[in-house]
């Protein structure tokens, strides 16, 4: 076992694991943190999805021990600190950006870091497409979250 | 996954001999193959060698004739790069389509070549520019490096350290994309260096080729035309349920026409 270390929303925390653990079963079943999905397991659904020193990596995809000392941000990390959503979360109910909900966090996480990566550039809907590539509905909502996400960028100033 | 050791060396000697003591051990680079590999347990190393932390492997150097990348650089890295951008655009333009954004934050560029994945992007750049590959024991030229259907010219624990890029005259890179993976179908260098017109083709066999006869036919004249009626057999190329050899053989000819058209 190792110990790892490591901020999670901007609170420091660490928890035993093997080498083998991936970063997304620290989140979840060490650190209680079960608003990061595992759909695939296979590096192609993005349900997992979470930040890494700002940027959107896929946490089924990671050992956790490759973490350590880096600060992560997870779904549980975006609200506010008195419950109310973050622009993003509240675009996604406004513009019924998910059906099932289960591929919804991994979306936000992705939709968040593609409005930092396009800073200056236009979001509009190619724009958006694109940067989900790593992202799959299986209720195939796409229509939705494309909305959403462009009223959300919009809400964060953008 | 089967259980396994951790390391993560601060240098490259330190590295080496890690792989030499272990009994079947990995380096991990981005980790966006080994890792799906380790999950399926088609391998069971004894230890894994994360290569995050060392130095040499680091980094982005450009000057008037070279880009040089560290291996360790992930493509999202040279995607964004403003001094790639400048002096390579095509190979910017190459690591912004490979995969998804998520694997272009953790996926390397020395990753990806020492797995020399028959789809994968970079091997065309490679190829297709002239790069030179250095390893923590020596320098090869790409055409040398990559030998297989996942083969490459390194030895059991040689590294790659970085890869050197002489700067082309004008450059373009043109993919079919698997609808769900990204990865190339077929994709196509074409390049104008100081050794003259390129044509790099992955994706279509076993590992990355170069086409001679468009080679011949550009350097007579550069325009998409000019290798219109150029035919590349079919007989040793991949075949899938995604693409038929002759399918790939033909995307061939219609990815490079499109990279001509664009420097043209």
């Amino acid at each position: 076992m190792i110990k790892v270390a490591l901020t999670v929303n901007g609170t420091e925390q660490s928890a035993e694991v093997e080498p083998r653990t991936l970063l997304v079963e620290m989140l979840r079943d060490k650190l209680g943190l079960t608003g990061t999905h595992v759909g695939c397991d296979t590096s192609q659904c993005g349900a997992c999805t979470v930040h890494l020193d700002g940027r959107s990596i896929k946490a089924c995809t990671i050992l956790a021990v490759q973490a350590a000392g880096r600060n992560v941000t997870t779904i549980e990390g975006i609200a506010n600190a008195d419950g109310t959503l973050h622009p993003m979360q509240a675009a996604f109910r406004e513009h019924h950006g998910l059906q099932c909900g289960f591929c919804t966090p991994g979306m936000v996480m992705s939709a968040l870091a593609l409005v930092e990566r396009n800073v200056g550039k236009a979001i509009d809907e190619t724009t958006i497409r694109h940067e989900l590539e790593g992202n799959l509905c299986r209720c195939t909502g796409y229509h939705g979250i494309v909305q959403a996400i462009a009223a959300g960028a919009k809400a964060m100033g953008r | 996954m089967y259980a396994f050791d951790y390391q993560r060396p601060n240098a490259l000697a330190e590295a080496a001999k890690l792989f030499g003591d272990g009994e079947d051990a990995s380096y991990i680079a981005g980790g966006q193959t080994i890792i799906p590999t380790l999950k399926q347990r088609l391998r069971r190393p004894s230890v894994v060698i994360d290569l995050g932390a060392i130095p040499e492997m680091q980094g982005i150097t450009v000057s008037a004739a070279t880009v040089t990348i560290g291996a360790m650089t992930c493509h999202a890295d040279v995607a964004a790069s403003a001094d790639v951008r400048r002096a390579i655009p095509a190979l910017a333009a190459l690591a912004a389509l490979i995969g998804d954004p998520q694997v272009r934050n953790r996926g390397t560029l020395g990753g990806s070549i020492a797995n020399n994945d028959p789809a994968a992007d970079y091997p065309a750049a490679l190829v297709g520019l002239g790069a030179t590959v250095h390893t923590s024991q020596r320098q090869i030229g790409a055409e040398e490096f990559f030998t297989g259907m996942f083969e490459t010219a390194l030895q059991p624990g040689e590294l790659v350290v970085k890869v050197v890029f002489p700067v082309p005259k004008r450059a373009a890179y043109k993919k079919l994309c698997n609808p769900a993976s990204r990865y190339a179908v077929v994709g196509v260098m074409v390049a104008e260096t100081a050794s003259g017109i390129r044509v790099a083709v992955t994706g279509a066999g076993p590992s990355v080729f170069r086409v001679p006869a468009m080679e011949a036919a550009l350097t007579t004249s550069f325009a998409a035309d000019a290798i219109k009626r150029i035919a590349v057999p079919a007989a040793d190329l991949n075949g899938d349920m995604h693409a038929t050899p002759e399918y790939r053989a033909h995307l061939i000819g219609v990815m490079a026409a499109r990279a001509v058209a664009e420097i043209a």
